[in-house]
């Protein structure tokens, strides 16, 4: 039998099915069509993708605030690339490749300079935008789409759902085997349960650290070719705030800020429950202050459910540790 | 198998931890290294373990040089420390904290049933336990076991094991031991730190005793009259110097604090004895909380054990830390600077603080200046009780001198005296009466100058 209880994912997705059906119930027959669903999952492209990578470093310990500025200098990249007729391929490659510098200078200093990752990501979060908004010229870049539009259209999805939904499923199935299936992710855990002892081990934690913020922040690059093929243009100020949507659905998913633990499933969860959130709340014709209110109630009470959870885990091993089992 | 050291010196500053402590250990026997606080064990076996770097000696493994430059170093060596604060991933499960680092892969993923496979033969000698549970699932004696196995993982020849049961039942530490037998029979060099005599009796074949960073002697424990714990002890104790302790008749007056067994009248210095862990800090935690049965409240202010962390704000001014409980205000809620400084003043003097002015910052101020802070801002604090815990631990000979007569001078001046210490020539050179703790309980007070170090390391440590 599998023990449901061991998986992070599983209270998640239980607060995701709660809060659908609590909607469903309020809105008889408008969420649950699969208009509204494929609405829905295309809206938590963006989030869900950049979340991922975003999970990573939390779990690694870490924290990235640099997500919203490196999906707006992503969506600029592209447009200021198929602007340079260099392609498609030409244009998605690059922006990848330059949120993932992005994403390797955040790590590199966290490590080299030994400041705290907050702060780093502080400062990164301006200097992107300010990166982005001079590569724009401070407007915003219009450009033919060549194409990359199609990721969000219903009409060219595969099995009626969006390429972009596609993606999402694609990018969270493959940072879940990396991190619960190779060497490499589970010493992404070990850091963050406890950097020390992974030292003194033999693991290359600087090194990790590196790869894993590259990683992060060259995922918020695939989010910003989605983000691109929503608004077709190259836009600066675009994404201002998300990396605090981001955080919230890894919060929400299960992750612990004090690093060591997480899935990116139930990140995904997470971020799903936000959108189903949000859409209830303007279906149901809710004020915009009270969907914010009602997300921050959430997020909330996530952690606090999960603090919750662990001292009950905590006082378990206590009373154990009194009567020693038998072996 | 053998592990050998020649001459190895260490130095902190002034204090010399190390003085050329020459030790050999034999595989396939269990060599406890015994001695009291601040004798050296800890920064012996840090060298040993690659955490501390020797300032001169020589260390050889099976005959051959040996000088990590690292802990990681010393693990692929061979010699592996499990420490009393242990080092796992408490968020990951039991297979992968013993082969952290080192997971099993098969065409680029992590191989999961040789990873248990492993992790099982690693723990077959120590317990049985399902890999997948999660370490922090599981209760600390196991968790012990588990870092024993990661250093088995990690083909370790050297088992070092620092206190391996300050945190132990007493049938978890029997179990302990059962394995560490099994273990010793593979032909591993097993060096066993500990206070506790008796546990050295029961489990070592060797004994070595530290003292003031040397090597004062050892033998084969075998009950005999060389090889037993009234040997073991006159090793540890050594020599006092008497004359660091001030020796003034103290007349206690009313009581001033009444906890248990545990009574101090004002004018007294009572001491607590015991091995770390003990639970002697914890004792003077829960006197400074309890309230007073007594008509008038008796205030009472404690000295912590650790400076840096509890005892002292280190970014703020010697003046703010002196003030800090009691602040020079007026009206109740206005401070100044300069108000703050001239409340000070007279305390640095009366402490002997060496230090440019009262605005300057603790952190810093040398150990021993920093400690006469810390007590300062007690004794202007204008309690009743003082609860001093480990006053002289990492300082100079001259501060502790001067420390010591900063207590005497309180006692003398009506103040009631608690004073928590490792150090027992220092417990029978300032205190009235001692009392012994041992596992978390207090024994009955014994006039000071009816005991001796031999006396009271019998009580703490049989």
């Amino acid at each position: 039998m599998i023990a449901l209880g061991r998986h992070r994912w599983v209270g998640p997705l239980i607060g995701l099915v709660v809060v659908f059906v609590l909607f469903a119930i309020l809105l008889p027959g408008q969420l649950t069509k699969p208009i509204t669903i494929m609405t829905m999952a295309r809206a938590t492209a963006v989030v869900g993708i950049a979340a991922s990578g975003t999970t990573m470093v939390i779990i690694l310990g870490g924290i990235d605030l640099s997500v919203g500025s490196a999906v707006a200098l992503t969506t600029v990249v592209i447009a200021l690339v198929l602007k340079q007729d260099l392609g498609v391929v030409a244009a998605i490659v690059l922006a990848v490749l330059a949120a993932a510098c992005a994403g390797a200078i955040n790590g590199g200093l966290t490590v080299g300079l030994e400041i705290a990752p907050f702060i780093v990501t502080l400062g990164t979060m301006g200097a992107l935008r300010g990166a982005a908004i001079g590569l724009a010229h401070e407007q915003r870049v219009y450009v033919d789409a060549h194409g990359i539009d199609a990721l969000v259209l219903p009409t060219h999805g595969v099995l009626g759902v969006p390429l972009a939904v596609w993606l999402l499923f694609a990018v969270a199935a493959s940072i879940a085997v990396l991190l619960n299936n190779t060497t490499y992710g589970r010493q992404v855990f070990a850091i963050g349960s406890n950097e020390r002892t992974a030292l003194l081990a033999g693991i290359r934690v600087k090194r990790i650290k590196i790869i894993t913020y590259a990683v992060a922040t060259g995922l918020a690059g695939v989010a910003g070719i989605v983000e691109f093929g929503r608004l077709t243009v190259g836009d600066p100020t675009d994404s201002v705030g998300l990396e605090l949507a981001v955080i919230a659905s890894s919060v929400i998913g299960g992750s612990s800020l004090a690093g060591g633990e997480g899935s990116v499933l139930g990140t995904i969860f997470g971020a799903m429950m936000m959108t189903v959130i949000q859409t209830g709340c303007s279906f149901l014709g809710l004020a915009s202050w009270l969907q914010m209110i009602l997300t921050g109630v959430i997020i909330i009470a996530a952690a606090g459910l999960d603090r919750f959870r662990q001292k009950a885990a905590a006082s378990r091993v206590r009373s154990r540790s009194h009567n020693p089992r038998k072996l | 198998m053998s592990l050998v050291t020649r001459g190895i010196e260490k130095s902190y500053g002034p204090t010399r931890a190390l003085a050329g402590v020459d030790l050999e250990a034999e595989g396939g026997r269990i060599t406890a290294v015994i001695g009291q606080n601040g004798a050296g064990k800890s920064t012996l076996m840090g060298v040993l373990a690659g955490a501390v770097a020797p300032d001169a000696g020589t260390m050889s493994l099976d005959g051959a040089p040996y000088a990590p430059r690292s802990p990681l170093d010393a693990r692929r060596a061979g010699v592996a420390m499990v420490h009393q604060e242990l080092s796992l991933c408490p968020h990951l499960s039991v297979a992968e904290n013993v082969l952290l680092g080192r997971l099993p892969t098969r065409g680029g993923l992590v191989d999961w049933k040789e990873a248990r496979r492993l992790a099982v033969a690693a723990l077959e000698p120590l317990v049985v336990i399902d890999p997948r549970t999660k370490v922090s699932d599981l209760s600390l004696a196991n968790q012990q076991l588990v870092e024993i196995a990661r250093a088995l993982a990690f083909r370790c020849r050297v088992l070092i094991l620092d206190e391996p049961t300050s945190s132990l039942a007493a049938s978890d530490v029997l179990r302990l031991f059962a394995r560490l037998r099994v273990l010793k029979e593979r032909g591993l060099v097993i060096l066993y730190l500990s206070h506790f005599l008796e546990e050295v009796t029961t489990l070592a074949d060797r004994f070595v005793v530290l003292r003031d960073g040397e090597n004062v002697g050892g033998g084969d424990v075998d009950g005999s009259a060389a090889g037993g714990t009234p040997r073991m002890v006159e090793l540890m104790a050594g020599r006092a110097i008497a004359t660091l302790y001030p020796r003034s008749t103290h007349t206690p007056g009313d009581v001033a604090l009444s906890a248990g067994e545990l009574v101090v009248r004002r004018g007294e210095v009572v001491g607590i004895a015991g091995l770390v862990g003990a639970g002697r800090t914890t004792l003077l935690r829960s006197i400074l909380r309890a309230n007073g049965t007594g008509a008038a409240p008796i205030r009472k202010a404690m000295l912590s054990e650790d400076r840096k962390a509890e005892g002292l704000a280190t970014s703020l001014s010697i003046a703010a830390n002196i003030t800090l409980s009691r602040p020079a205000s007026r009206w109740g809620f206005f401070v100044t600077r300069g108000g703050d400084e001239r409340a000070s003043r007279p305390w640095m003097e009366r402490m002997g603080i060496r230090a440019t002015s009262a605005s300057q910052k603790v952190s810093e101020l040398s150990g021993g200046n920093q400690q006469k802070v810390a007590l300062a801002r007690i004794m202007h604090d204008g309690a009743d009780v003082l609860l001093v815990d480990e006053p002289t631990r990492g300082i100079d000979v001259e501060t502790k001198a001067r420390i010591y007569e900063l207590i005497d001078q309180a006692a003398r001046g009506g103040k009631a005296i608690v004073v928590v210490s490792s150090y027992l020539p220092e417990l029978l050179g300032i205190c009235d009466r001692i009392h012994v703790m041992r596992r978390g309980e207090l024994g009955p007070s014994h006039e000071a100058s009816a005991l001796d170090e031999h006396a009271l390391l019998r009580e703490a440590a049989l």
